[in-house]
């Protein structure tokens, strides 16, 4: 791995890293990559699905709170709130 | 008056505060005076401890008082209670306060227990001694230089220093049965899908599970029956008709005991084995019988949970995201703001393990560290309930040293993640663990207790119970 890699890394993750936190991140990828990488010793074959039945694990709507009473504790937490309305930068 | 704090169990109190013994007023009060700051075992003491305590006593007048009413819990400050501070040991998560309780909070507040507070813990679990806390360091009641391990270090303490009763903790690859053997204190790890993980901050949802930590067997179980069990709100929780089905199997008269020794070689302490002899010699006093079992791959258990715990947790972990809830520093645009808001709101193992599991997912690496990790989990999988058909229960040490000094592993993580070598491989094939006290080790002067791992086959929590039970009487 090189710095430019960690760097890719960074953004992919949207995460902001220092230049000193990116040399150190590097040398620690090496190390923990190393350690992941005894797996590859192992003779295992494919990766055969075992899922039994697929099933609806999804809840259906039946339960449906009644409108508006966990608005204002959830608009509590927002950071930006204008009129109700969670406010985040423009995307295009 | 004075309560017993150190031999209180959960039906001693309980039978206090029915006769009058003293109420659960004086008995959350004697929890709080004796909490000492020093050991920082708390994020957040809640203010209202002494009016749930009222709402308990006024349960004990009126009759609807049940085995848990009063009793004082400390919650991992990663498990939601509403309207309380709930961090996850994050700046990111600094000033947010819960929007709903998670299923077992709503399960114990049914029952009219009292909560104490939030308890420290690693930055969102991602740790094995506490230290990588936005809080501070939780430090170890034995020895004040040394951790108390991870990531529930704050919920351990919590039960060992008599700051709770009880406390609930986390599980992704040992942070319950870690810190238990750290403090020397009992902690259960219980079957992927036992308890409902719904309104607990997800760290690895393939591994995830929360579980309690007690003194004695009979408190964690008495907490893990009221917390477990189906729930709609988490697809993962297992039915109760498949349960009570397993449940049924469970035969009381299991006597067979399996020792991965090929397991037990290498970088693990001499003292540590020593005192695991001695927990062998007792189960043959008890007339268990011992075998020697192999579980060929066990040994890349670690490896395979530091490819797929990272990679789970940096997809649960984009939601934080500085637009809906928790920590926001603004950059110039929208793509600034997530780089901003995460790179100063995450700490730093969790921008490692962010970054570690973003690479193993992408594209080029994905077969040759996911999928791979995943075939050898099943492989695993399959060799630990092979071994249960010749044994009834597996042991080992719960870890391969004792507590270790505050900054010792900190600079190293592949020396921090060893840590969990022995706990790993319950999570990886979703059976249930306990860790019980097993004595203690003299280290610079200093009396360190020791663990002792059982597991037993999924959903067979009351077998560990039992067997649990009969080492420690």
């Amino acid at each position: 791995m090189e710095i430019k890699d960690i760097e890719n890394l960074a953004k992919l993750s949207r995460i902001e890293l220092s230049d000193d936190e990116k040399k150190e991140l590097l040398g620690e990828m090496d190390s923990i990559l190393g350690f992941v990488e005894q797996i590859q010793k192992v003779e295992t074959g494919e990766n055969v699905s075992e899922a039994g039945d697929l099933v609806n694990v999804m809840r259906s709507d039946e339960d449906t709170h009644e409108s508006g009473v966990f608005t204002d504790d959830i608009l509590a937490e927002v950071p930006k709130v204008e009129n109700g309305f969670v406010k985040v930068k423009k995307i295009l | 008056m004075k309560i017993d704090l150190e031999n209180l169990t959960i039906k001693k109190a309980h039978e206090a505060m029915k006769n009058g013994g003293f109420s659960a007023r004086e008995l959350a009060q004697a929890y709080l005076n004796n909490i000492d700051k020093d050991l920082n075992a708390f994020i957040v003491v809640f203010d209202d401890v002494l009016e749930q305590a009222d709402e308990a006593d006024k349960r004990f007048k009126d009759g609807t008082a049940e085995l848990l009413t009063g009793i004082p819990i400390a919650v991992k400050n990663n498990i939601l209670i509403k309207g309380k501070k709930t961090t996850a040991g994050s700046k990111i998560l600094e000033n947010y306060k819960a929007t709903y309780d998670a299923t077992v909070i709503k399960r114990l507040k049914e029952k009219g227990v009292v909560f104490i507070g939030g308890t420290n813990l690693d930055e969102f679990a991602m740790g094995s001694s506490t230290e990588n806390s936005a809080f501070g360091v939780t430090k170890n009641p034995h020895d004040k230089t040394r951790v108390p391990g991870g990531s529930s270090g704050g919920s351990a303490v919590a039960v060992a220093s008599n700051y709770a009763l009880v406390a609930l903790g986390s599980e992704t690859g040992g942070s319950i049965r870690q810190p238990a053997s750290f403090c020397g204190v009992v902690g259960l790890k219980s079957t992927y899908g036992a308890v409902s993980r719904y309104g607990a901050a997800a760290l690895g949802s393939s591994l995830d599970q929360i579980s309690p930590l007690g003194k004695n067997i009979e408190d964690v179980e008495i907490v893990f029956d009221c917390i477990k069990g189906e729930d709609k709100m988490d697809s993962t929780s297992i039915p109760d008709k498949i349960y009570k089905e397993a449940e049924k199997d469970v035969n009381e008269n299991k006597k067979i005991i399996g020792i991965p020794r090929h397991f037990l070689k290498e970088g693990i302490d001499k003292e540590v084995l020593e005192n695991f002899e001695n927990s062998v010699n007792k189960f043959k006093e008890l007339g268990y019988k011992i075998k020697e079992i192999e579980l060929p791959n066990i040994e890349y258990s670690l490896a395979i949970y530091y490819i797929l715990m990272p990679s789970e947790a940096s997809t649960n972990l984009a939601r934080y995201d500085g637009m809906r809830f928790g920590f926001l520093k603004e950059g110039e645009n929208l793509l600034g703001d997530y780089m901003k808001t995460k790179g100063e709101g995450f700490g730093k193992e969790v921008r490692r393990r962010i970054i570690l599991g973003t690479y193993v997912l992408s594209a080029g690496y994905y077969d040759a560290y996911y999928n791979k990790a995943q075939v050898l989990r099943k492989m695993i999988r399959k060799e630990i309930l092979k071994a249960f058909e010749n044994v009834d229960a597996i042991i080992t040490p719960t870890t391969p040293t004792p507590a270790f000094k505050i900054g010792e592993r900190t600079k190293n993580p592949v020396q921090m993640y060893l840590a969990d070598i022995f706990t790993v491989p319950a999570n990886i094939t979703n059976i249930p663990a306990i860790s019980i006290p097993s004595g203690f080790v003299n280290m610079d002067g200093k009396e360190l207790p020791l663990g002792l791992q059982i597991m037993t086959p999924h959903m067979q929590e009351k077998l560990l119970f039992k067997i649990s039970r009969e080492v420690l009487s």
